[in-house]
């Protein structure tokens, strides 16, 4: 049995197109002294430091772990490079609890970030490589068609995604740190914007921000004497799969099922819409909710738009997803994944502020990354498992 | 009095250009407040002068300009900047003889550090700042900081400060990594066969075919057991119309989508031409549309596009 762990500290930077204002250094330590001011404690405290972020062309930084070792109070200490594309800061954030739960370390500093307007993400991820061609125009340009391929396999209504894109910029609006701010956003202004690749529409995507997460991750005795309350981490998992192989599900990845199957079975969910209070979810395109509602159990196959259309999903329904936002608000790609379990954990802490769910006592993190291959999760609690 | 032009254009008119100049220039005595400002500049200080309400003009004056009061005696000269802040602007698209850079720049009225009031100088933005519209970077509020010119090039005037410019806030990063790329055996045999228009996949031991052509199933990472000749017809499976253009496709709206050649149980990646993107859904029956011979390169691949196979039992083979 592994030893006990807990989120005690969370930090987070304003998301912005821009942080022009901070070097990448500047932007990772406004997280990570956030999250050590909530947890009561400075850099000396911290036994390990691991460091997430997404591919790095994005940035043209190499070994971001080098680089900002002794920007993160990392000096003389392990220092360890997490890299699964998007899915890298819930994956960040799982190996962080890895620490904590295998006994090696008692208090672990996890960092993700991301500072995109130092390049272009879709340049990043269109890289025409030698003996092929490359025919997908960055992370829409390839999700498109299996979002197409689930509209044909549920029947669902074209409205669905405009439903989620307005409820989650809704859902922006009461938190401090989100990127975009629409006041006023209905489907109908969802609908009205530009057709990208179909059948994503211009406010159906992400935005692409400067921004840094960051997490205290502490044992048992450490969670006790921390100033404010802790998330008990009741299960993490993390799974992968190629991007093409015969017989794969690309809207259903088999990664998706396992992984939350897993992290279940770890945090004692048999049914994740009855046993959850809320769920921040990686919908980096608004047809990712229905997705992941049947990937993650929440809907059983081909229903997941119905859940969304019945507003089960919106705050204020019986399991919101992403009421801080979510991807659709808020893109430092890296720090992505890590903001969603981050946000988990504020929910169980009590601490969401404006977005807070009353009484959520159990709450999802999810990442997913790549051509939907990696897959992070964990379960929080506000009690000791 | 010159008279270069006697009035061609509008005969009768008489046109003359005419210079009114003092020789060698007008003095100015500076007195002590304004001396001081300008000996200090000389030397390379920037001082500006207190008011006894307690505010630092920049440049100094010989009063308070709000109401006239005079200054403290004797007054007391504060450092200010060199870095100050924007206050207000105006673009100089196409600047004139007299100005002071001979390229685009601003007129910005500049509050440096320590002072309370603005002095309006030149902000320089380079040679290649454009002429059509202010650099985006241009804002109430950006840092910037005096430019002075050399020391032996001072003479204690205002143009002692050359220009301002823009704090550095940012470095440009313009490293490279330059790789070469083999493609593997499998790869080599797949684009070669293409050239002669054949599609080349391999059968895992389980039996099911992949394409392209590899060496070992991504399922398990077993070798394969066989390879397979594919034909250039199957079924669209999904697709995407882009409306967001690309370098590599620059007319919009394209269409990308997965075809699953006949026999294969993998999908293809390919462009969908030959019908209007509307008309374009899952299912349709597609043929590869091969590169001319000519062409084709063993560097890529030779099939340039997938278009609907029209007709019973079009299997048309490739060229």
């Amino acid at each position: 049995m592994s030893r006990s762990a807990a989120v005690i500290g969370v930090g987070q930077t304003r998301y912005r197109s821009r942080r022009d204002d901070v070097s990448m250094p500047g932007l990772v330590r406004e997280a990570a002294l956030r999250a050590l001011d909530d947890a009561g404690l400075g850099f000396a405290d911290i036994d390990a430091v691991v460091l997430g972020k997404a591919p790095d062309l994005f940035e043209g930084v190499a070994m971001p772990d080098l680089f900002l070792a002794d920007a993160l109070g990392a000096r003389g200490k392990p220092l360890l490079r997490v890299h699964t594309a998007g899915s890298v800061g819930g994956s960040t954030a799982v190996v962080a609890a890895g620490h904590v739960h295998s006994g090696a370390f008692r208090r672990v500093l996890a960092v993700a970030w991301e500072k995109q307007s130092e390049s272009n993400a879709t340049w990043a991820l269109t890289m025409a490589h030698p003996f092929s061609t490359s025919l997908v125009v960055g992370a829409g340009g390839y999700f498109a068609p299996f979002i197409r391929a689930y509209i044909e396999r549920s029947g669902a209504p074209g409205h669905i995604g405009h439903l989620v894109a307005a409820k989650d910029r809704r859902n922006a609006l009461r938190n401090p740190y989100a990127h975009l701010r629409i006041p006023d956003i209905t489907p109908e202004a969802v609908a009205a914007t530009p057709m990208l690749w179909e059948p994503i529409r211009y406010l159906e995507t992400c935005p692409s921000s400067d921004g840094a997460c960051a997490l205290v991750i502490a044992g048992e005795e450490e969670a006790r004497a921390a100033p404010r309350p802790p998330a008990w981490i009741l299960g993490s998992a993390m799974r992968s799969e190629p991007m093409t192989f015969a017989g794969r599900d690309a809207v259903d990845p088999r990664a998706g099922r396992d992984c939350a199957a897993d992290v279940y079975a770890q945090a004692g969910i048999a049914d994740p819409r009855r046993d959850l209070d809320a769920a921040e979810v990686y919908v980096p395109f608004s047809w990712y909710e229905p997705m992941w509602l049947e990937n993650l159990g929440f809907a059983a196959p081909g229903e997941g738009w119905r859940l969304t259309e019945s507003g089960a999903t919106a705050a204020g329904g019986d399991i919101p997803w992403n009421p801080s936002g979510g991807v659709l608000s808020s893109n430092p790609i890296g720090a992505s994944g890590m903001i969603r379990f981050a946000e988990a954990a504020q929910q169980v802490r009590g601490l969401a502020g404006g977005h807070q769910v009353d009484g959520a006592r159990t709450a999802l993190g999810h990442a997913y990354g790549a051509g939907s291959q990696f897959f992070a999760m964990w379960v929080v609690g506000a009690e000791r498992p | 009095m010159r008279s270069d032009r006697t009035g061609e254009d509008a005969p009768g008119e008489l046109v003359g250009t005419h210079t009114v100049r003092f020789p060698g220039g007008y003095t100015r005595s500076t007195g002590p407040v304004i001396g001081r400002f300008l000996t200090e500049l000389r030397d390379g200080r920037l001082v500006g002068v207190r008011t006894a309400a307690g505010r630092v003009l920049f440049p100094p004056v010989e009063y308070d300009p709000g109401d006239g009061a005079p200054l403290p005696d004797p007054p007391e000269f504060p450092e200010v900047g060199p870095g100050g802040t924007v206050r207000t602007w105006c673009w100089v698209g196409a600047p004139r003889p007299a100005h002071p850079l001979d390229h685009p720049f601003a007129w910005a009225a500049v509050r440096l550090d320590g002072a309370d009031t603005a002095v309006l100088h030149a902000l320089d933005f380079g040679p290649d700042a454009p002429a059509d519209r202010p650099p985006a970077r241009l804002r109430t509020g950006l840092r910037v900081r005096a430019r002075l010119r050399p020391e032996d090039e001072r003479t204690g005037s205002i143009t002692d400060i050359r220009c301002f410019r823009p704090e550095v806030d940012r470095i440009i990063d313009d490293r490279r990594l330059d790789y070469t790329v083999r493609a593997d055996a499998a790869l080599t045999r797949y684009l070669e066969a293409q050239l002669h228009g054949r599609i080349l996949g391999s059968r895992t031991r389980g039996g099911r075919v992949h394409v392209p052509l590899r060496d070992l199933d991504p399922v398990d990472g077993t070798p394969m057991a066989g390879e397979v000749e594919l034909p250039g017809t199957g079924v669209l499976t999904t697709f995407s119309v882009n409306h967001v253009p690309d370098p590599r496709a620059p007319e919009v709206p394209f269409v990308t989508g997965y075809v699953r050649l006949d026999g294969a149980d993998v999908d293809l990646l390919a462009l969908i031409s030959g019908v209007e993107p509307e008309k374009v859904h899952a299912g349709m029956r597609v043929r590869a549309e091969w590169l001319p011979p000519d062409e084709r390169t063993r560097t890529r691949p030779s099939i340039r596009w997938f278009v609907p196979d029209q007709g019973a039992g079009a299997e048309e083979g490739p060229r």
